[in-house]
């Protein structure tokens, strides 16, 4: 393996040369390229910046549509411009990319005045994820309401492969949803903490705004607890914590497949 | 070399999930998840779809869906864009692995990689990069071949590339470069005459003698699309291969000398970005298929020679 293909210490691949400066502006043409007949490959190369550069931003804006729409498309190019020469992808799935771009935008010098635009644009990654997530049918109501009443506090549940929760200190789901459509935009006065809930369950996205103390709830019953803790850490949460609305709840987003009783009284 | 056979598969016999559509002669366009209603809410006409396999290589969701419905009734042809054959690092098993199980999952009725790279260390471009030609580099892109026909038990199609530079290190023409690729490999070719046009322009020769000098047997499928223009730093014309436009004209004429030459070969219209309405792309391919009709009954009726 190393003797057919050399370290880069010994002598770099053209491939390596070619792809030093396609991410940094200020890097010179690569010698080995030219163009026909000894013309300049100033220009012809710049085109391969821009194809590589350009691309990765409308794979950003792509995934982040509401994000975009917020800050105006100058501002996110920008934005987005920043985060793709300090993070080029490393996988070749696009859709993968920009999984690190809500905390580059967290920390983004002049997005310091709109701090609910990294939990949006977190909504919008999950989105994405559910979107692309495995086709599983999600649990259905018959299968809880068969369990004995006593064994319910024990049932341990396993997590839809869409599922996903995104807490935020910020109105973020509502600024999700008014961005995430073309339509009028009304001054939001909240500033009331939301959580999102992101499923699946056919072949339909859903974003749900999670009533006080269900992120919790549901949150420990994807990382596998009880659904005995799982209440327990909601009520510690938020006293006011309405269960059996939860459990409906859950249910019809499709945020479990399939349940297993536990060992729990 | 491989043990692959020109015109076999070498996939043991098995119960076929998707109905076996043929594709000869056939124009098709790429497919965009848009177009589908669209699509659907016509009768089957005939024609092949083609789609980047890259985007549907998540696990699951609508854009399966959409495919899986398409299938049934077209064939498809899986276009991988980023195995970065053309690159000296090895290939990624992994994507390697992804793209063989669409093949298996979907039975596509072609299937075809770029000569370009893509990936370099962990950094994935995003674009498809041109490589020098040398007999360093046709070595590399020969195992490379051979690894990913080895892996999904049938022959790819290689498309030539269009390039905006050239490298003082090749030593050899890129149509030489392509028929040692096919002659040592037994790979196919996907011919791309908008390339060919493009590249043409760029660098400053003949269009027709480049068509002259491919192995237009080994051709399996031609791809055509539209390009925009830009400038050199001389200020001379340097078109950008951008897939965004009607196909045109001089790539139209091109088109005709080579289904004249190699018979009616599968012909997709490629369309990616300022996607149209869904008739004007189905116009497009009505286009390819009344070149392509006029050439198979000319064979027909002149009993034509063989590519």
């Amino acid at each position: 393996m190393l003797l057919d293909y050399p370290t880069e210490k010994l002598q770099p691949s053209f491939a390596a040369v070619f792809a030093q400066g396609l991410t940094d502006p200020a890097r010179a043409t690569p010698v080995d390229v030219v163009g026909p007949r000894g013309k300049a490959a100033i220009k012809r190369y710049n085109v391969y910046r821009n194809n590589v550069t350009v691309s990765l931003i409308n794979a950003l804006a792509a995934t982040y549509p509401a994000v975009q729409r917020i800050t105006g498309v100058e501002f996110f190019r920008a934005m987005a411009r920043f985060h793709v020469r300090a993070t080029p992808p490393t996988s070749p799935l696009l859709f993968e990319y920009g999984r690190d771009f809500p905390a580059f935008i967290e920390g983004y010098e002049h997005a310091q005045d709109m701090p609910w635009l990294a939990d949006t644009a977190r909504i919008e990654r999950a989105w994405l994820d559910a979107y692309h997530a495995a086709d599983v049918p999600p649990l259905s109501p018959d299968v809880l309401a068969a369990v004995p009443s006593d064994r319910l506090g024990g049932l341990v549940f396993t997590a839809h492969p869409a599922a996903c929760i995104v807490r935020s200190a910020y109105p973020a789901v509502a600024i999700f949803a008014m961005n995430r459509v073309e339509g009028r935009i009304t001054p939001l006065r909240s500033s009331t903490a939301e959580d999102a809930l992101i499923t699946r369950p056919d072949m339909e996205v859903a974003v749900r705004l999670l009533p006080p103390g269900g992120a919790a709830f549901l949150k420990s019953l994807i990382d596998g607890g009880t659904l005995g803790a799982a209440a327990a850490t909601a009520f510690t949460e938020t006293p006011s914590f309405d269960l059996p609305a939860s459990i409906a709840g859950m249910i019809e987003a499709g945020v479990f497949t399939t349940i297993h009783l536990g060992d729990w009284p | 070399m491989n043990a692959i056979s020109r015109t076999g598969d070498v996939r043991p016999d098995r119960r076929l999930r998707f109905p076996a559509l043929p594709v000869a002669a056939e124009a098709g366009t790429s497919f965009k998840h848009e177009h589908l209603s669209a699509i659907l809410a016509e009768s089957p006409q005939g024609g092949f779809f083609e789609v980047h396999a890259e985007n549907y290589m998540g696990a699951g969701g609508p854009l399966h869906q959409a495919l899986e419905r398409i299938r049934r009734d077209h064939p498809v042809s899986l276009h991988g864009v980023c195995m970065s054959i053309g690159g000296p690092q090895p290939l990624d098993r992994a994507h390697l692995a992804r793209f063989r199980a669409l093949v298996e999952r979907y039975e596509p009725a072609l299937v075809s990689e770029h000569l370009a790279w893509s990936t370099h260390a962990t950094t994935y471009f995003n674009d498809l990069l041109p490589l020098p030609y040398t007999q360093a580099t046709l070595a590399q892109v020969c195992e490379h071949i051979d690894e990913v026909q080895d892996a999904i038990g049938r022959r790819i199609l290689i498309e030539n590339p269009s390039t905006y530079v050239a490298f003082v290190s090749s030593t050899m023409s890129e149509t030489d470069f392509i028929r040692a690729i096919a002659c040592r490999t037994g790979c196919g070719l996907l011919l791309d005459v908008n390339n060919v046009f493009v590249s043409a322009t760029n660098h400053g020769y003949a269009a027709l003698d480049y068509l002259s000098d491919f192995p237009l047997a080994e051709v399996g499928e031609i791809h055509l699309a539209g390009h925009t223009e830009q400038s050199d730093d001389e200020g001379e014309r340097l078109l950008i291969d951008s897939h965004d436009e009607p196909v045109a004209d001089a790539v139209w004429k091109l088109y005709e000398m080579a289904i004249s030459r190699c018979g009616p070969i599968p012909t997709l219209i490629e369309w990616d970005s300022k996607i149209p309405a869904w008739p004007i792309l189905r116009a497009e391919a009505a286009a390819a298929q009344a070149i392509l009709d006029r050439f198979a009954s000319a064979r027909a009726v002149g009993g034509g020679h063989a590519a």
